[in-house]
């Protein structure tokens, strides 16, 4: 559904976006995720033909974002880092306005605009003016403007941002919804964000392509290696904290051991297992053998967040180097 | 064409919701009743001195005494009046970033430039047709010739299209629309200060110049002249301004 080659942005000094390809199948829901200044707005922008690129190619539903553009915006759905909202306006008028200009006919544009306001929990709202409303209702106004022709394609950048707990979640049950009939794009710095509500996530960083895969994939690529929490009672002194970590390093499989901490009777360890083995079961004998309590023992994945931490820090070496090599000589 | 009338409704209504087309209005229908009333009052004056026998010079017309200037007058006042209505047109959607929103729906940028041309043109319609009210009036007591003041509107009517396609382009190169305004007045200001520099020159550059002044082609118009000289004029330079604020706005796009 949307395509993108080798893509280049490059501003007066900053190379925004450096040759990224990759490819969005109909009906997925993909996280866009990086840090501030990934390049994550600027391929939004390319892909909604806000921007032209400075090399590379984008389509979305095979229509080419630079010889086909009118085709392209046709089938997407665009809501820009900040809303792009007309504060004199009301709710319900904005919509119809964006609706009419999206292409909507004057018959079906008030059918539209109820099931959006539906959507998106506008209904109280309706007739107030934009100017006035808070900043989560009009992120989701926003959000309605870019649902409002149903579109195949719907492109967020930042789309939960200013909202409260509730309505993000509200917001990411409603794009789980959507997915499968629309495909989507939402970018991200929350990385739970993306553990929730994606099935994909395209990771970038300073403009580069760090990883692109499912989330369940890059998960368990990263993981090998399995993290395990244990915790020993240890009420009354005994027994000793090095006492306990050397048994531990002695069980089969373990690569590495280290201690949390340790207070109120309870010593916490992070063990780590070599190489594809699992380690529980001999952890959890090591503990008993020695005649010990065990208070708790469970497998700790590396979170997305450590995924992105080691991605981001790996690609950073080389891109810095691709950066300097791209601006313009003094 | 939907797209230009959409976005030209949706233009005079954000005039209309805002402050700035009750005060242009106000402003210039004050203005321009005033110098109507004065006018007027001057020429019942001098009609009456005349009927005594103590005024002198030819016969007095209403055309000539009142209505000319009146034009004349409202060619100037348009060069205060267009900064004010043009200055938002494109700064303000690029401040907020609802310029986002008309770039990414499936319109071509020329509907955007003409719908918002065309709102602005419309609000200025509606000072000329307050104007017009004036006029009215001395059509109920006087017996004015029409086609002068036709004529003379359709003048205003083409200065001012030419003057708002300026202040649009203009609007498109900041986001800050106080400066959009300040360069708009000072630019058409200078159009039209083109005639004075030149006006004891004769050289071929002169005449160029003089050429491009607003006021020059202006003229004509305001003594009831309907030449196709001055039509064209305004016409192409409507035009050309149109087109580079599409280039402008496709520039926008590559600096952005
Ligand atoms: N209009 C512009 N002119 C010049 N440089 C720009 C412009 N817009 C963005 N950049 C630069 O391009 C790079 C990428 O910016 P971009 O907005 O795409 O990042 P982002 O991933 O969306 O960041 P954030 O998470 O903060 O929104 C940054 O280094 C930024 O400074
Ligand atoms: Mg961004």
């Amino acid at each position: 559904m949307i395509k993108v080659e080798g893509l280049t942005k490059r501003y007066a000094r900053t190379v925004a976006v450096d040759n990224i390809s990759f490819e969005v199948e109909k009906g997925q829901i993909v996280g866009f995720l990086g840090p501030n200044g990934a390049g994550k707005t600027t391929t939004m922008r390319v892909l909604t033909c806000f921007l032209p690129p400075t090399s590379g190619k984008a389509s979305v539903a095979g229509f080419d974002v630079q010889e086909n553009p009118l085709e392209v915006k046709r089938r997407i759905g665009y809501l820009p880092e900040t809303p792009p909202l007309y504060p004199e306006m009301e709710v319900s008028e904005y919509l119809r306005f964006a609706g009419r200009l999206k292409g909507i006919s004057s018959a079906d544009i008030a059918k539209r605009i109820d099931e959006v306001t539906g959507r998106c929990a506008l209904g109280d709202v309706r007739n107030r003016l934009i100017g006035k409303l808070s900043k989560g209702f009009r992120q989701r106004v926003g959000l309605a403007q870019a649902m409002i022709h149903n579109p195949d394609v719907l492109i967020l950048d930042e789309p939960t941002s200013g909202l409260d707990p509730k309505q993000i979640i509200e917001i990411r049950e409603l794009l789980r919804a959507l997915a499968g009939e629309h495909t989507i794009i939402l970018s991200t710095h929350i990385l739970a964000e993306v553990e929730h509500t994606c099935e994909h996530v395209i990771i970038i960083n300073k403009g580069r392509l760090a990883a692109i895969d499912s989330v369940a994939n890059l998960t368990n690529r990263l993981r090998g290696a399995e993290a395990v929490a244990v915790e020993v009672d240890a009420a009354g002194g005994q027994p000793n904290p090095t006492e306990v970590q050397q048994r531990l390093e002695q069980a089969p499989g373990v690569s590495r051991v280290v201690m949390k901490d340790s207070k109120d009777g309870r010593i916490r360890f992070e063990v780590e297992s070599l190489q594809g083995r699992h380690i529980r079961a001999e952890l959890a004998r090591a503990v008993v053998n020695a005649g010990w309590n065990l208070n708790e023992l469970h497998a700790v994945g590396l979170s997305l967040e450590d995924i992105f931490l080691q991605l981001t820090a790996a690609g950073q070496g080389a891109a810095e180097e691709n950066r300097k090599e791209g601006e313009p000589k003094q | 064409m939907k797209n230009v009338l959409l976005i030209c409704q949706k233009e005079l209504r954000s005039y209309f919701a805002s402050p700035i087309a009750y005060a242009v209005m106000a402003i210039f229908g004050l203005i321009f009743g005033w110098v109507f009333y004065n006018a007027s009052r001057d020429f019942v004056r001098y009609t009456l001195l005349q009927a005594q026998g103590m005024g002198q010079g030819g016969p007095m017309s209403v055309n000539d005494q009142i209505i000319r200037p009146l034009l004349g007058f409202a060619g100037t006042i348009a060069l205060f009046m267009v900064p004010m209505i043009t200055m938002r047109l494109f700064a303000e959607e690029k401040r907020t970033g609802t310029i986002e929103l008309l770039l990414t729906s499936p319109v071509k940028d020329i509907e955007i430039i003409l719908g918002k041309w065309l709102g602005a043109l419309l609000l200025y319609v509606c000072v000329l047709l307050m104007s017009m009210l004036n006029i009215a009036l001395l059509v109920l007591w006087g017996k004015p010739d029409l086609r002068p003041v036709l004529v003379g509107y359709l003048g205003l009517l083409l200065q001012g299209g030419c003057l708002l396609a300026i202040g649009a382009l203009i609007s498109t190169m900041t986001r800050n629309q106080i400066i959009a305004g300040i360069a708009t007045f000072f630019i058409s200001l200078l159009l039209w200060l083109l005639s004075w520099f030149t006006a004891f020159d004769s050289s071929v550059t002169a005449t160029v110049v003089n050429y491009m002044s607003i006021v020059t082609h202006f003229e004509n118009f305001g003594k009831g002249v309907l030449d196709s000289k001055d039509v064209v004029f305004y016409l192409s330079m409507m035009f050309l301004s149109l087109f580079l604020t599409s280039r402008s706005l496709e520039s926008l796009r590559w600096r952005a």
